[in-house]
């Protein structure tokens, strides 16, 4: 990685994923899961504007990424059987 | 080949010999006839390019950002409210760095409406990182297009260029303009290769998200690469005197400023009117000299400093008032001069249409010998040609 600026290239350009940018640090609000209520339906999946909301393969429960998620809680709001908690963050 | 034409003429002449690939354009007085003319020329097959006519000058510079990412030479001008409603894509352009070169017709910004020429638009655009060149004629119009793209698409420099040319005295008015061939401009100015195109064989992501641990560092290597422009700006200028015999005096153009006992700091086609009248009181034995500030951005601090050596008493012409404390050429000249012993006095003109007539150079030349007989300044700011109840003007 980049130690000082004469190391940057000369245009702000990124040729790595977007996924080494750790963004999830300013959340204050965390969604947690109950795996008793999901019914596996991945509307959460479908609707999380940051591909946070991961499933492995058909089948399994989504599990959160916490690195990228926002908290931003359209998982929860979408839910339809209210499985996921927006929980609060205690640092 | 000589021709009469206006310098918007003459800038869209200077897109085509620069061989633009990519020309964004939104109409606005005075800079239209820019527009027709490029629309004309791509029409007619003179001119290979790919002409836009976008729904606003804030698309305009952004379709240009998108164009420039691929690799492709763009071009767009504008004026005053189109300027100002750019400004967010201008920001973008440098943060970018997209090297677009766009000549504007500098007109005073609204309201109440006003389409005449003054300066305001571009001096409120001076911190957004675009280099800025004021141009003094048709002729200069051209020839510094053509040197913006040598300057702006180098890998050191990478950045957006302004070419001023003022509203209606120099893009209405016909002089005559020697248009260079295609084969001399191949030789001055190389095709644009960017160095990180967008490439499907290559990918990466252009203007994502930068956070605060290396935005410090992007943004010194803005101000880095706008010191390495002055060096760049004279080496253009070498290397176009060499292939077409013109050249403007650099950052700065020294008229009779040597052994002066007054000069006065002017941008723009007002130099000429100074030119004149310093002639005259040449003439008269009235040691007066005139600097002309062609480039603002970056500011030639440098060059101004070399002015202070040559005399003690310095004016600025701002044909724009910032306001606050003087206009922005004086306090830039003002705080370049801090560490000299310098007399300094602003003075503001030109507004809004208003001609600058050899009458106010006179009145201008006349205040500075007198300030630089009596060692002081009686007031920092004058408006010259206020109608102020006075006869002074």
């Amino acid at each position: 990685m980049y130690k000082t600026y004469k190391d940057l290239p000369a245009e702000p350009v990124a040729s790595q994923s977007t996924e080494d940018v750790m963004t999830g640090t300013w959340r204050t609000i965390r969604p947690v899961l109950n795996q008793d209520k999901c019914i596996r339906c991945y509307m959460c999946w479908k609707f999380c504007p940051d591909m946070s909301m991961t499933v492995e393969k058909e089948g399994d429960y989504p599990s959160v990424d916490l690195d990228h998620c926002k908290g931003c809680g359209i998982c929860s709001n979408e839910c339809p059987r209210g499985a996921i908690k927006m929980v609060r963050e205690i640092l | 080949m000589i021709e009469m034409m206006n310098a918007n003429h003459a800038a869209a002449h200077a897109a085509r010999l620069a061989r633009v690939d990519v020309a964004a354009v939104y109409p606005i007085t005075p800079q239209t006839t820019i527009s027709e003319k490029l629309a004309d020329m791509v029409e007619k097959g003179e001119m290979d390019a790919k002409f836009m006519l976008m729904e606003s000058e804030h698309s305009a510079m952004s379709a240009l950002i998108g164009a420039s990412y691929v690799g492709a030479r763009t071009f767009t001008a504008t004026s005053s409210q189109g300027l100002a409603l750019m400004h967010e894509m201008l920001m973008w352009a440098v943060g970018a760095r997209r090297p677009i070169v766009m000549p504007v017709t500098a007109r005073a910004i609204g309201g109440p409406w006003n389409i005449w020429g003054e300066h305001q638009d571009v001096i409120t655009e001076r911190d957004t990182g675009w280099l800025q060149i004021f141009c003094e004629n048709n002729q200069e119009v051209l020839d510094t297009v053509l040197m913006a793209y040598r300057v702006a698409e180098d890998p050191e420099v990478m950045l957006p260029i302004m070419v001023i040319e003022d509203g209606f005295i120099l893009s209405h008015t016909v002089d005559n303009v020697d248009i260079p061939t295609q084969e001399q401009v191949d030789r001055f100015l190389p095709p644009f290769k960017p160095e990180y195109p967008v490439d499907v064989d290559r990918p990466m992501r252009h203007g994502g998200l930068m956070m605060p641990d290396w935005w410090t560092e992007f943004r010194y290597l803005i101000y880095q690469s706008q010191e390495v422009a002055r060096g760049k700006l004279l080496e253009a200028e070498k290397a176009f005197e060499e292939i077409f015999g013109r050249s403007y005096g650099g950052m700065m153009e020294y008229y009779k400023c040597e052994d002066a006992d007054a000069i006065l700091v002017v941008a723009g086609s007002a130099a000429g009117t100074a030119k004149e009248v310093a002639d005259r009181y040449r003439e008269e034995g009235k040691k007066v000299g005139v600097a002309r500030l062609r480039v603002f951005r970056p500011f030639p601090s440098e060059e101004v400093r070399r002015l202070g050596e040559m005399a003690r008493t310095i004016g600025v012409f701002d044909r724009s008032y910032t306001f606050g404390d003087g206009g922005a050429m004086f306090n830039e000249v003002r705080s370049a001069l801090q560490p000299m012993d310098s007399i300094i006095k602003d003075y503001v003109s030109g507004l809004g249409g208003r001609d600058v007539t050899v009458k106010y150079m006179e009145w201008i030349f006349d205040d500075l010998l007198r300030i630089a007989a009596e060692g002081k300044v009686d007031r920092t700011v004058e408006w010259v040609g206020l109608k102020d109840g006075t006869e002074r003007w």
